[in-house]
């Protein structure tokens, strides 16, 4: 317990770089998400393919293989995303490292997002698609404006479980360089060997806390579309 | 508005067999038939909701656009009308009936509830329009889907069995409706099995059967001669009752 509470600033602060990652992957990969799910269940098939690979590509694959290629690979190949590290956000510096855990974490959990809206998509009825066609509505405007907000019902669950995942999800950026909570546990581990147990309650105690917060939030926007 | 040829097909099944079909302005056409006969078909793929294999659809001399903005464009001039309403069901029926007007048809939301208003209080629901569609009768709900149509102004209207998911006390008023459509000179293609609306709002009856038009004549003819045994056949099973 000690470990933990004498260094407190530290264990808070590696919680702020697992949100900080969760945040901007979550809201990264609900944007990309979308666009690759109106792709895929668009008319062209071109997008529509484009849209499938994708999904194949990025959710038949580990988390941690994304993660050695954007750290191992992509550089090889002039990605090394450095150009970031001029950027001050509120003070703060932002690393090539947290960038490019960002772009695996969003690269791979939108693929779920993709299939999350698609799956509240196909739960709308056909009839809705065609009634907002047969009176000229391209299809991105039948998306918008009728599809996508009957889907919003169907669709809170499956993503509040996607962003879930990526909450625990960005404990394998521990590996790569940045100091969050996963990473951080391990360094009070080799320093405090004796408070082990205590140590792993405590981090698992705060993402336990992120999660009930996420879920908690889903429920809210499940009741709120339940009396729209 | 003329159809040429028109052939199409679910994998062997033969749905639509050389359909030629000319309808002038104005002209009110019943297509009339068993079912499996090719009439909704024939109906969706005027504004291609179904596609066609072969064949063409002409509507005020121009061939169908393939997809796109085109298609959406036609699609705006040509209403439909449903067998189960479809209605926006997240929207209140103000809302269904302004929607195309204001994201297809670029109105003012303005203008397009004053007209809303005035279409609604012509199919008679005009006291619902605050509520959602789900709280609607069938046949109220069918009335505003013909309003909503209507609101984008149509140069023709497409009635997929309007009437057919409804009570038999609601057909009466949908059918109301029809006919001070059909009066009002509204052109019009209406997929029924209303043989009492074909007689009397009905410029012309076209009875469809196995994917093929079999018989095109007036009313008056189609029900008290018909010249096809196929016809005959028809309304001797369902005259009888």
């Amino acid at each position: 317990m000690e470990a933990v509470f004498s260094n407190f600033g530290e264990y808070l602060d590696a919680f702020g770089v697992t949100l900080a990652l969760f945040a901007v992957s979550g809201l990264a990969s609900m944007v990309l998400g979308l666009v690759l799910a109106t792709m895929r269940v668009g008319p062209v098939s071109v997008l529509r393919g484009a849209a499938g690979l994708y999904v194949t590509v990025f959710r038949n694959t580990p988390l941690l293989v994304i993660f050695i290629f954007m750290a191992v690979a992509a550089p090889k190949l002039g990605y090394t995303f450095r150009f970031v590290e001029d950027v001050e956000i509120a003070g703060w510096n932002v690393s090539a490292y947290f960038t490019r855990a960002c772009i695996a974490l969003t690269l791979y959990t939108s693929a779920f997002v993709c299939e999350g809206i698609r799956s509240g998509v196909n739960s709308v009825q056909l009839g809705q698609a065609e009634a907002a066609r047969a009176v000229g509505m391209t299809f991105l405007q039948s998306m918008r404006h009728v599809i996508l907000p009957q889907a919003g019902r169907a669709v809170i669950p499956p993503l509040a479980s996607v962003q879930i995942a990526l909450a625990k999800n960005t404990s394998v950026a521990a590996v790569f360089g940045m100091a969050e909570a996963t990473a951080t546990m391990r360094a009070f581990n080799n320093n405090y060997a004796d408070q082990r147990v205590q140590i792993f309650l405590l981090f698992a105690l705060g993402y336990i806390v992120i999660v009930e917060i996420i879920s908690f939030g889903s429920h809210m926007l499940e009741r709120r579309a339940k009396v729209a | 508005m003329r159809l040429a040829g028109v052939q199409k097909h679910y994998g062997n099944l033969h749905v639509l067999k050389d359909i030629d079909l000319d309808v002038a302005r104005g002209e009110v056409v019943v297509v009339i038939g068993p079912s499996g006969a090719g009439k909704s078909t024939l109906c969706r793929a005027i504004n291609r909701l179904e596609t066609i294999d072969e064949g063409e659809i002409l509507l005020d001399g121009q061939p169908l656009p393939q997809e796109g903005k085109g298609l959406a464009r036609l699609r705006a001039d040509v209403g439909m009308v449903f067998q189960s309403f479809n209605l926006f069901a997240h929207k209140t029926v103000l809302e269904n009936v302004t929607l195309g007007p204001i994201k297809v048809r670029k109105k003012s939301k303005a203008e397009a509830e004053a007209r809303a208003k005035e279409l609604l209080e012509r199919v008679g629901v005009a006291h619902q329009a605050a509520k959602y569609p789900a709280q609607l009768s069938g046949g109220q709900q069918q009335r505003v889907a013909i309003a909503r149509a209507l609101a984008m102004d149509p140069k023709v209207m497409l009635f997929d069995e309007p009437t057919s998911a409804l009570d038999p006390e609601m057909i009466k008023e949908v059918l109301d409706v029809m006919v001070d459509l059909a009066e009002r000179g509204m052109t019009m293609i209406v997929v029924t099995h209303e043989m009492g609306f074909a007689r009397t709002a009905a410029n012309r009856v076209v009875f469809m059967a196995d994917g093929a038009i079999v018989e095109t004549t007036n009313p008056e003819k189609f029900f008290t001669n018909p010249e096809s045994d196929r016809a005959k056949d028809f309304l001797g099973k369902i005259l009888k009752h």
